[in-house]
């Protein structure tokens, strides 16, 4: 494959989205090809708004995703799906957690939390699969493993086996976690739209 | 195999395999994860060091000593170890030495955007710059041959985007460099007027020497595409532009950055129809191109401030590139906030109350300055809070000495506050400190520092008694406080701001983020008796809510450290985990 594919992981500071890039970019990594997994640490961390870019191919260059440069975009949060919708390539596919958490501009009640995000995204013509993963984590057994039920919902729209993210997980989670995540990952993997 | 690695982990990797020794650092993001990384390898010495001029004194030590030796720092830290830096230049190394300096282009997590390859050229320095991880092991292991075969410490510069990406690297042996034993030699390592005047043009002919290096190194290298664009570049505007123009350009990646050669420019320059220069932040490279009397593109077309990206490059060739759709929505902004149960927020709280001016510093008490709090009137650089407060003090008087603090965090303090506290002592303001002592060096992501206790492997280490040091600097008023009390908090305050001589108050709880803290059951709001006054909402807390009028409290977010409770005047929040 030498056509660069690009991926973008979003969401809230402790949504948990580093171990799901650490697990997408060892599964990348397994099927050998060139790849680059870019984020930013630091004031990003402390609840605010955070990004991973995850890039493979033959050779990649840039460690970022540009504006419209996304094939799909894996949001932990609505309002964030809408922050960076504009990196989605016009074929993009938006997969998106329909959880609402406020950002402090709200909280204080100098801004409104957008209503009816997915539904305008949708009428946009965005091709958006929108998902409450938060009850696929409370399934397998935790609420942390919404990340991982995410990943489940990411890997439809990726060319590798069921395998392969099964030991990229096994590889990525400490032992006593893993059967939770094996779980949240299967039910994120068969998810379908009603 | 080849593994996935953070650029700042293959730094490590690459200290490892070089065979260095000694590394001591000061955190600062994108730069801290090297030292962490390093200190996983047994073989290396690691520690923090209270800041960076200590560090990069401690790696010059240890390369006098006989063993390769690093230090790792953020932009700005660099110019705390700026003075070392200049003068190690004149004494050049034993074993090798290694300086990596981290810079910020768009200030993801800093208070400037300088360009550290200026201090390269102010220190006549080499300075080499990694395009990916790959290079960062490479590169360090390079910049230590380099080190001992011009006898001079090297810096290593990386920007966040190469920091902080990871990319693929294959694990090498470590080897050993031959043994290097110290010997006495005052002339050149006692930099006195005598022996520096000789030393100095040691170091000019040294860069002269590395310019000719800079000429034939395959570090500086040409990729030769497409020649009627030819672009010099290095780091990560090297991937950006090889990104939007692939094989319609030819490139010179330069790996070193100081010296910059002349021939090889100027051959590129031939080869090519139009030139540009592709670089973030300064225009160093443009200008050595300009001195040459090359005709170039550079900051013409390319900003002096924030990133560039491959959709930036492509647009100024021409090539508009495609944008997705987005909302007309405005979509609020989700800055950074000041995590629940953070013991800042009491504190922070108690100030904004009592509108004082508030002199800030470095470190996640810097989220104070934000809405509701909105506490913080000043920020500069660490330790400017104590020593600002100072001078404000002297100039607006006495009445101010009344209304004004400075917050200063434990490690921020112990990096370069206590000098500004000793001349807050000599030098007679009547000024209030708080140092907000959460245990722990937070914003970087929870480094041990001199008052924790612990040592960077986690090892039990001598604690310095921040009251002591407060006590032997000449504060004799100084007490501690429970951020989580907010009764306490406001008569600390008060009565230290009233006092007629200098006072500390240490508000101290460690940070709730920490392992070992232990956090009560989540609090619970009575909808029935909430009024929805929103007194609740002035301490900035994001579990803390307003739904349909009703106070909520965030069942995953909230830590139970009762400071809403405390402030909702109708008893309507109440402690989590009884029975329903």
């Amino acid at each position: 494959m030498n056509e660069t594919k690009s991926i973008m992981i979003v969401g809230v500071g402790g949504q948990g989205t580093l171990l799901a890039s650490r697990i997408l970019g060892h599964a990348i990594v397994s099927q050998g090809y060139d790849v680059k997994v870019s984020e930013v640490h630091g004031m990003s961390q402390r609840g605010g708004s955070v990004v991973t870019y995850v890039r493979y191919g033959g050779r990649v260059d840039s460690p970022i995703v540009d504006k419209g440069q996304a094939d799909v975009i894996l949001s932990f949060e609505q309002l964030e799906a809408a922050r960076y919708l504009e990196y989605l390539k016009p074929e993009g596919t938006l997969l998106t957690n329909t959880q609402q958490i406020d950002p402090m501009p709200v909280i204080t009640g100098a801004a409104a939390y957008p209503q009816d995000l997915i539904e305008k995204m949708k009428a946009a013509g965005i091709n958006i699969l929108a998902l409450d993963a938060l009850a696929l984590a409370q399934e397998a057994g935790s609420v942390k493993a919404i990340n991982v039920a995410l990943l489940g919902v990411l890997s439809n729209h990726m060319p590798f086996s069921e395998n392969v993210w099964k030991a990229a997980i096994e590889a990525c989670v400490p032992p006593k976690f893993l059967e939770i995540n094996q779980k949240a990952f299967a039910l994120g993997r068969a998810y379908r739209e009603d | 195999m080849k593994e996935l690695m953070l650029g700042n982990d293959a730094v490590a990797r690459g200290l490892f395999e070089a065979g260095c020794a000694v590394a001591s650092s000061y955190p600062g993001t994108p730069s801290t994860e090297i030292t962490e990384s390093a200190a996983k390898y047994d073989e290396i010495y690691c520690e923090w060091a209270p800041n960076e001029k200590v560090a990069m004194e401690v790696a010059l030590g240890a390369s006098f000593g006989g063993k390769r030796s690093f230090c790792a720092m953020k932009h700005v830290g660099l110019n705390v170890a700026a003075d070392p830096l200049f003068t190690a230049s004149y004494t050049g190394v034993n074993a090798g030495m290694v300086i990596a300096v981290a810079d910020d282009p768009g200030m993801h997590s800093s208070q400037n955007e300088q360009d550290s390859r200026h201090y390269a050229k102010a220190a006549k320095l080499p300075m080499l710059e990694p395009a990916d991880s790959a290079e960062c092991r490479d590169f360090v292991k390079l910049a230590y041959t380099l080190s001992e075969q011009f006898d001079t410490p090297v810096l290593l510069r990386l920007s966040t985007r190469i920091a902080h990406s990871q990319s693929l690297v294959d694990r090498k042996e470590r080897i050993l460099p031959e043994e290097k034993p110290y010997v006495k030699n005052p002339q050149k390592y006692v930099m006195m007027p005598g022996m520096a005047k000789k030393r100095h043009p040691v170091v000019e002919q040294r860069i002269q020497e590395l310019t000719a290096y800079a000429e034939k190194s395959d570090i500086n290298m040409e990729i030769i595409g497409d020649t009627r664009i030819g672009i010099i570049t290095s780091g990560a505007a090297f991937q950006y532009a090889r990104e939007a123009m692939g094989e319609n350009a030819s490139y010179l990646k330069l790996g070193m950055v100081h010296p910059l050669p002349e021939e090889k420019i100027r051959s590129f320059a031939k080869k090519v129809d139009t030139l540009y220069v592709i670089e973030e932040l300064d225009d160093v490279i443009e200008s050595h191109v300009k001195k040459l009397g090359i005709a170039v593109h550079g900051k013409d077309k390319f900003p002096l401030c924030g990133e560039i990206s491959q959709n930036m490059i492509a647009s100024v060739f021409g090539k508009d590139p495609v944008v997705g759709k987005s909302l007309s929505e405005e979509i609020p902004v989700r800055p950074p906030v000041m995590c629940a149960g953070c013991p800042h927020r009491g504190l922070f709280y108690t100030l904004s109350k009592n509108k004082v001016m508030v002199s800030g510093d470095i470190g996640c008490y810097t989220l104070g300055a934000q809405a509701p709090l909105s506490a913080v009137d000043t920020t500069v650089c660490m330790g400017a809070s104590i020593s600002g407060l100072h001078g404000f003090n002297k100039a607006c008087g006495e009445k101010s000495e009344h209304r004004s603090v400075a917050v200063i965090g434990d490690s921020t303090f112990m990096h370069s506050g206590m000098t500004g506290l000793a001349n807050v002592a000599y030098n007679g303001s009547n000024s209030t400190v708080i140092i907000l002592d959460n245990s722990i060096t937070g914003m970087t992501g929870h480094q041990q520092n001199p008052t924790t206790g612990y040592n960077i492997k986690g090892d039990p280490a001598t604690k310095i008694s921040l009251e002591k040091v407060c006590a032997a600097v000449g504060i004799e008023r100084v007490r501690v406080v429970d951020p989580y009390d907010l009764k306490a908090c406001d008569a600390a305050v008060k009565e230290e701001l009233a006092a007629e001589e200098a006072s500390v108050i240490i508000s101290r709880r460690p940070c709730a983020l920490l392992k070992y803290v232990k956090h009560a059951p989540p609090f619970l709001v009575d909808a029935e008796k909430c009024r929805g006054c929103k007194a609740c909402m002035k301490i900035g807390c994001p579990a803390v809510s307003i739904k349909a009028g009703k106070a909520v409290i965030d069942q995953t977010q909230c830590v139970g450290c009762g400071l809403c409770k405390s402030l909702c005047a109708f008893d309507a929040i109440k402690e989590g985990g009884a029975s329903e």
